[in-house]
C-alpha cells in the first residue's frame, strides 16, 4: 500500500519519537528497525539514515542487520503477505508444488510484490504448525493442508 | 606492567604479558602462525579459521587470534592435523575465489596466495557456485572487486572502526554475504572519502587504486606533451620497500634518477609545493590571528581525504579550513603558470603527473574548484605502488640507480617540506615560518617535537614570542572527530589544527607500498616511516620553508606578496558541503 505524504510526515515524526525514546537503552537498534518496519511496511533508505544519524552509528550498519533478518524488507510490501512454507515438514508434503502455483497465479516470484500493490510472497520457513503441512499464510489468516489446485479460490477472496 | 605469564608453544617455553592471545604469544616465541582475517591493531575477529591451533584440554580447534594466552597452557601449532585443516579452509575460500592471479594486481603481494603456496594448494575440489559479483570502478580512487573479496572484513573494520566512516559495510549472510557500499552501490555515491585505507587493509585483490599508469605512459609517449612530474613528501620514505631496500630510509636521489629515466621531461618536487603551502598558509594564519573577527581554529588543507570528510561530516568547519590549495595542486598551477611563461611553452601542452601516498589526491586532482585559467591544475595521479609497477616495466633497477637531484626551478625544498608527509609535520613547518615571520626573530630550535609521534591527537602551547597559541594534531578521521567534537562542545581553544586523513599521516596513506599482516606484526609502519623524513629534514642546510632561495625567488619575480592577488587567483581554493548518501 503506497503511503500518502501525509501519512510518511506522520509516521516519520513518531519514528523520531520513538527514536528518542529507545536511543540511550541497550541494543536499541533491533527495536527501532521493527517499529520502523511494522509503522512503513519496509525500511526505506531514507529511514535507514535517519536510524544511523540517530544513533551515531554507520549507515551500512543498519543495512547489515536489514539484510541479515528476513523479517526486514527494503521493499514496501503489498496489501496482503502471503508467507508459503518450505520448512522441512512443509516442503516434505509439497510445499514447494503449492508456492509454485501461488507465484504461477500472481506472476511473481519470492520477495516480489504485484504490480498493483496487492500481494507480496515472501521467503518462509518453519511457522511453527507443522500438523497441518503444507501450510501457508495470508496476513493472520492460516491455510493448512493444502494442494496446489486450492490456490486459486484462497488468493480470490483478496 | 602486566603480570606475565608462561605457556608451552611447539615444546617452547614463553613468557608474555597476561593479556596477550596465542597468536601474539606464538609471534613472541618467532613462530608464524597463518591469518588472514587478523590485522594487529585494526581486527582481531576469529572468522578466516586459517590461525587454528591445538590447545591441550580444550575441545576442537581455536583460533589462535582471539584465544587468551593462559598460565601453564600447552599450544601446539604445526601437527598434521592442523596442516590438514587449514589447507581444506584455504580451498574453501578458492572455491567462490576469481582465480585470475597472472593478471591480478595484487599477485605477489595476495596474502591468500602465499598462503595457498605455503600450504601447498594444488587443486580445487570445492569448487563450485560463484557469489554474486560486483565490480565497481566508478570512484575517482577505489576499484572493488568482489568477485576476490574473502570476507575477512578487514577493509570493514579499516573503514568503520579505524577511520570511523563506514562507508563499506557486511550485507546479506552466509554464502550470499557481500562486503560492500548499501545497495550494491559504487563508493563514489557514498560517505567514502576515498583515503584507500581499505586498501592496504586488503590482503586479496579486491581492493586496489583506480589506475592511471597507461594515461601517464600515452602522456610521456606523445612527442606534442611537455610531461612534468613530482613526488610527493612521503612518497620518498617509501619508494624504497618496493625494491627491497630497507623500510625507514629515503631514497630521494633515486627517486629523482628513476622519474627521469621514465621519460619525464622535467622532474619537479612536491616539497617545493609544500613549501610554497607553508609560506601561503602561515600568512593566511597570521592574519586571521590578528583578525578579530576571523574564524579560528584554522584546519590544515593538505589532505583531501580530510576535507571530503569534513565537507561531508562536518561542513560547519568549512569556513575554518585554510583557503590553501594542497601542495601538489600548488606545484601544479605553478607548473603551469610561471614555469610556462619562463620556458616559452604552451601551458595547454603540458601533463602534470603526481607521485602520491594516497588515493584520495586522485580525486582531489578531478575537483571543478582546482583548475587555474581554465585548466586543471594537475592531469595525473598516481600511487607509491603505480609508480613502483611503472619502474618496473621500464625495467629500470632501482636498488643501484645513482643518486640525482630535481630540476631547478620549482624542486628544490626545505626540511620542513620533507617532514609534511608525517602527522604533525604540516604543523611543524608552519610553526616554524609563523614564529619567524610573525615575530622577525630566528627560532633557536626548530625542532617541535611535542606535535611529532603517533598519538592519536597532539596538543601543544607555543609561545610565539609572548603570545601563546593552542594548537592540536589529529590523524585519522576517528581523532579528526574527537578534537572537532572538542571545539563543537566549546571545550578546546585552539588556534590552529592540523588534520591528515589517514592514520600515521601520508607515510602510511592509502597509496603506499602494500605491508603483509604478518610483517605488520613486527614492525611500526608509522613512526619507521616517518623516521626516514625526519632524518631527511634534520640533514638539509635549509629547513624553514621561507627560506627556501626558489620560494623567494617565485614570489619576487612572480607572485608578489604572499597572500596576495595573484597567489590568492592561483593557490587558494573553495570548498563546500557535500551530502554523504544521496536519496
Amino acid at each position: 500500500m503506497a503511503l500518502t505524504t501525509e501519512q510518511i510526515a506522520e509516521k516519520t515524526k513518531a519514528l523520531k519519537e520513538f527514536i528518542a525514546e529507545h536511543k540511550d537503552m541497550p541494543g536499541p537498534l533491533m527495536p527501532i528497525m521493527q517499529y520502523a518496519q511494522e509503522s512503513f511496511g519496509y525500511l526505506s533508505l531514507e529511514n535507514q539514515l535517519l536510524i544511523a544519524e540517530s544513533l551515531g552509528i554507520p549507515v551500512t550498519e543498519v543495512y547489515g542487520v536489514a539484510t541479515f533478518y528476513a523479517q526486514f524488507s527494503l521493499q514496501p510490501k503489498g496489501d496482503n503477505v502471503i508467507s508459503v512454507c518450505q520448512g522441512t515438514a512443509c516442503y516434505v508434503k509439497g510445499g514447494a508444488a503449492v508456492l509454485a502455483e501461488v507465484e504461477k497465479e500472481l506472476g511473481i516470484t519470492s520477495n516480489q510484490t504485484t504490480a498493483d500493490g496487492k500481494f507480496t510472497i515472501q521467503d518462509t520457513r518453519c511457522l511453527g504448525c507443522c500438523g497441518l503441512a503444507p501450510v501457508m499464510t495470508i496476513n493472520e489468516d492460516v491455510y493448512g493442508k493444502l494442494t496446489p489446485a486450492m490456490v486459486k479460490d484462497i488468493l480470490a477472496k483478496y | 606492567m602486566n603480570k606475565m605469564i608462561e605457556l608451552t608453544i611447539d615444546g617452547i617455553s614463553v613468557s608474555v604479558p597476561e593479556g596477550s592471545t596465542v597468536l601474539e604469544a606464538a609471534r613472541a616465541a618467532h613462530i608464524n602462525i597463518p591469518t588472514l582475517c587478523y590485522l594487529k591493531d585494526v581486527q582481531q575477529i576469529g572468522a578466516c579459521r586459517l590461525c587454528l591451533v591445538e590447545i591441550e584440554k580444550q575441545r576442537g580447534l581455536c583460533a589462535a587470534c582471539v584465544m587468551p594466552a593462559a598460565d601453564g597452557m600447552v599450544v601446539r601449532t604445526n601437527t598434521e592435523k592442523l596442516r590438514k585443516q587449514r589447507r581444506i579452509n584455504l580451498e574453501l575460500l578458492l572455491a567462490s575465489h576469481n582465480r585470475e592471479c597472472t593478471s591480478c594486481v595484487r599477485s605477489g603481494s595476495c596474502e591468500l596466495q602465499a598462503l595457498c603456496n605455503e600450504y601447498g594448494v594444488k587443486e580445487y575440489p570445492y569448487d563450485g557456485a560463484k557469489k554474486e559479483t560486483l565490480y565497481d570502478e566508478l570512484s575517482p580512487s577505489v576499484v572493488r572487486d568482489n568477485s576476490k573479496c574473502i570476507n575477512c572484513r578487514r577493509c570493514v573494520a579499516a573503514c568503520n572502526n579505524v577511520q570511523e566512516i563506514g562507508a563499506i559495510g557486511v550485507s546479506k549472510r552466509g554464502f550470499k554475504t557481500q562486503i560492500g557500499p548499501i545497495y550494491g552501490r559504487t563508493l563514489a555515491a557514498t560517505s567514502c572519502v576515498n583515503c584507500g585505507q581499505c586498501i592496504v587493509a586488503c590482503p586479496v585483490g579486491a581492493l586496489h587504486e583506480k589506475e592511471n599508469i597507461s594515461d601517464v605512459w600515452d602522456a610521456i609517449n606523445d612527442p606534442d606533451k611537455y610531461v612534468v612530474v613530482q613526488p610527493a613528501p612521503a612518497v620518498r620514505a617509501s619508494i624504497g620497500e618496493e625494491f627491497g631496500l630497507p623500510m625507514g630510509v629515503a631514497q630521494t636521489g633515486k627517486l629523482a634518477a628513476a622519474l627521469r629515466r621514465l621519460g619525464f621531461n622535467r622532474v619537479f618536487d612536491t616539497n617545493f609545493g609544500a613549501d610554497l603551502t607553508i609560506v601561503e598558509e602561515g600568512t593566511e594564519l597570521i592574519n586571521r590571528l590578528k583578525d578579530k573577527n576571523a574564524v579560528l581554529p584554522m584546519i590544515t588543507s593538505c589532505s583531501p581525504g580530510w576535507i571530503s570528510y569534513c565537507e561531508k561530516f562536518y561542513p560547519e568547519f568549512i569556513p575554518n579550513l585554510s583557503s590553501c590549495k594542497s601542495p601538489h595542486e600548488m606545484e601544479g598551477a605553478m607548473v603551469k603558470s610561471y614555469f610556462a611563461e619562463k620556458m616559452g611553452i604552451d601551458p595547454s601542452t603540458i601533463v602534470v603527473v603526481s607521485v602520491m601516498p594516497c588515493t584520495a589526491k586522485k580525486y582531489e586532482a578531478a575537483r571543478p574548484e582546482l583548475a587555474s585559467n581554465g585548466m586543471k591544475d594537475v592531469d595525473y595521479v598516481i600511487t607509491v605502488r603505480e609508480l613502483a609497477r611503472m619502474i618496473k616495466q621500464a625495467g629500470i633497477d632501482f636498488a643501484k640507480l645513482p643518486d640525482e637531484s630535481f630540476d631547478s626551478m620549482l624542486g628544490e625544498s626545505s626540511g620542513a617540506a620533507d617532514i609534511f608527509g608525517a602527522t604533525g609535520g604540516v604543523m611543524e613547518a608552519a610553526l616554524r615560518s609563523v614564529y619567524e615571520i610573525l615575530t622577525g626573530k630566528t627560532l633557536e630550535k626548530v625542532d617541535f617535537t611535542e606535535v611529532r609521534g603517533t598519538t592519536g591527537v597532539k596538543e601543544a602551547t607555543i609561545d610565539l614570542d609572548g603570545t601563546k597559541i593552542n594548537v592540536a594534531v589529529a590523524h585519522g578521521t576517528a581523532n579528526a572527530k574527537k578534537v572537532l567534537e572538542a571545539v563543537k562542545r566549546g571545550e578546546k581553544d585552539y588556534a590552529f589544527i592540523e588534520i591528515m586523513c589517514c592514520p600515521g599521516g601520508c607515510v602510511t596513506g592509502g597509496g603506499q607500498p602494500i605491508v603483509s599482516s604478518k610483517d605488520f606484526q613486527y614492525i611500526d609502519l608509522k613512526t619507521i616511516r616517518a623516521k626516514a623524513l625526519y632524518s631527511e629534514d634534520a640533514g638539509k642546510a635549509v629547513r624553514k620553508s621561507h627560506e627556501n632561495p626558489e620560494i623567494k625567488a617565485i614570489y619576487a619575480e612572480y607572485l608578489g606578496e604572499a597572500g596576495g592577488h595573484k597567489a590568492h587567483e592561483l593557490l587558494h581554493t573553495t570548498y563546500s558541503a557535500k551530502e554523504k548518501y544521496y536519496v
